[in-house]
């Protein structure tokens, strides 16, 4: 299906800043939370992530109004709250629906958090929640589109990501090995893992206005293993390929980049067969870690931001070439022409062989 | 955008049907020893489904019934998709797995770990069939047929999604299976896809 939707506001909340801005900045300066945590979550080993300070998010939630909520719980109104004010949608409106992207929420069942979601903002449709592992966010933004171009009842959709930290899953990753102590580092030759991330974000979708526009997005499994991509990168390839030909005004690719092994040696191999190879690419998990559910979309607004600041992100924590095949990645910021039409693609994959590819487009 | 029936199927305890049909007699088996006994039933050889949480273990069950008539199968395949909807996602998963990182056990599990996700059910489908198309997982606060139906038929708009394993797999426990999955093609000529047909099917055979 053709078709485009529009971004009609967005907002970013990370242990890094409140607004798209700031986190933007962040990148930008190399500035980064990542650090190591010992004990925290009452986890015996030692881990590095970038993880809220709680008081101060809750200080910022209580401006808006958000108190008496859990932490996962209050993130996902502030963020969809910021969203919802930039875009100037009343989120109470039948034209409106909501979709909460998350892999754990806040340990409760996910449908609980989508009931808090709905209830404050008084929807008048069901939350619909989308799981789908490490790329939920790009998932979420795939259904939206769709939902919006398909649906006559509905004229606007709050998508919120979300993912906070918990002893479940920190113990989780190091019981497959693949927590990095460091900061990680994205394609590098000494790249030792990924780090975990806690954020969320939010964006508002219509049909019509000016600015950024979904032009297309699709979901592709590896069919070959729930916890490894695939050798040949198979699902990334094909999602690729659906956004293929490239536009001509195509200046990067925001790919997943967790810095673990196989991953970012899979994408190096989907990039080179989709003929990609040349086109600069940036990585953003050396600066906000990987924040799963939240991933998505946080990484799409601070590409827009860069994209139409006419910047190609520093991947953080890059320094050598570490994968089989030649990306086009940078330590520090590269410029372009962005005084025309201006596209990116974010690329995501995750357990479960899944594989998510976005195509955002600025006239 | 029309989307027609081809076959459906239903799991739950104490019942094992494709189409309307028993595809096994059940005999008060429940949860995940009826999946085992259905595995054994249908004759598959396909050990992974043994180290697979409830959830995935209700999906291969599944799509088995669901596809055992089509040719050519294990051909990778980019047309077709899984889109899945469930209630509590791998919650029956997550209970064992906290058990192995308690302060009194503390060793953390990566087997139990990697099926703590809602998607990894489709992610089994696809892998088990070489669906190398769309696979996503959605979770609903209630089994409810429009909703699904809806996200459903929006997942065909994908540029090359035909064929679809889609529905509800729902499996709070180990002891409870709630599976109600369909194959779909994009208009095919079967029954079509809608939230009444899903109503009627889930209430007759209940």
């Amino acid at each position: 299906m053709s078709g485009s939707v529009t971004i009609l506001g967005s907002s970013a909340i990370t242990p890094l800043g409140f607004t798209p801005e700031e986190n933007y900045r962040a990148v930008l300066e190399g500035r980064s939370e990542l650090r190591l945590h010992k004990g925290e979550f009452g986890v015996r080993e030692p881990f590095a992530a970038s993880l809220f300070n709680r008081e101060d998010v809750r200080r910022e939630a209580m401006k808006e109004g958000i108190q008496g909520f859990g932490f996962f719980d209050t993130i996902v109104l502030l963020a969809a709250s910021n969203a919802v004010r930039e875009a100037g949608i009343d989120p109470s409106s039948e034209k409106v629906q909501f979709v909460l992207s998350t892999i754990k929420g806040d340990g409760t069942p996910l449908c609980s958090s989508a009931s808090v979601l709905g209830e404050y903002f008084r929807c008048k449709h069901p939350v619909t929640v989308v799981s789908n592992a490490c790329i939920s966010g790009l998932s979420a933004l795939v259904s939206a589109r769709r939902m919006l171009l398909c649906r006559k009842d509905i004229d606007y959709i709050v998508v919120v990501g979300a993912e906070v930290q918990s002893r479940f899953i920190v113990t989780g990753f190091q019981s497959l090995k693949a927590l990095s102590e460091e900061p990680c580092k994205p394609f590098d030759a000494d790249r030792t893992g990924l780090n975990l991330g806690e954020a969320s974000a939010a964006v508002v979708l219509g049909r019509d206005g000016a600015g950024w526009q979904i032009v297309q997005g699709v979901v592709r499994n590896d069919a070959n293993h729930i916890s490894g991509p695939s050798r040949t990168g198979e699902g990334s390839y094909n999602a690729l390929r659906a956004l293929l030909p490239a536009p001509k005004d195509l200046a990067f690719i925001s790919v997943h980049g967790t810095a673990t092994a196989y991953n970012d040696e899979m994408e190096s191999i989907a990039l080179e067969r989709a003929g990609l190879s040349d086109v600069p690419v940036s990585a953003l998990k050396g600066i906000f870690g990987h924040t799963m559910g939240a991933a998505g979309i946080l990484e799409s607004i601070v590409s827009m931001k860069a994209a139409e600041s006419g910047v190609i992100l520093p991947t953080a924590g890059f320094s050598t070439q570490g994968t089989s095949r030649p990306v086009n990645l940078s330590s520090s910021a590269r410029r372009f022409d962005a005084s025309g039409s201006v596209s990116f693609i974010k690329l995501l994959s995750g357990f479960g062989g899944v594989n998510g590819a976005v195509l955002f487009c600025r006239a | 955008m029309t989307a027609g029936i081809r076959h459906w199927c239903i799991i739950r305890n104490g019942l094992l049907l494709k189409d309307g049909e028993n595809v096994m007699q059940v005999e008060g088996e429940k949860g995940i020893a009826l999946l085992a006994a259905a595995y054994r039933h249908l004759g598959l050889s396909y050990p992974k489904f043994f180290k697979m949480d409830a959830l995935s273990k209700a999906g291969i069950i599944a799509s088995e019934i669901l596809l055992s008539e089509e040719k050519d199968r294990f051909v990778p395949r980019e047309d077709c998709a899984v889109v899945l909807f469930s209630r509590h996602g791998c919650e029956a998963d997550d209970i064992h797995y906290r058990q192995t990182i308690t302060d009194a056990d503390y060793f953390p599990s990566p087997a139990l770990f990697v099926y703590t996700l809602p998607n990894v059910v489709t992610g089994e489908i696809a892998i088990r069939n070489l669906f190398r198309g769309e696979s996503s997982a959605y979770v609903l606060s209630k089994f409810d047929p429009e909703e699904i139906v809806r996200v459903t038929k929006e997942s065909f708009e994908d540029p090359l999604t035909r064929t679809m394993i889609a529905g509800w797999i729902d499996c709070p426990d180990d002891d409870n299976v709630d599976a109600l999955v369909f194959l779909l093609e994009k208009e095919g000529e079967g029954e079509e896809f809608s939230s009444e047909a899903i109503q009627r099917i889930s209430i007759n055979y209940k």
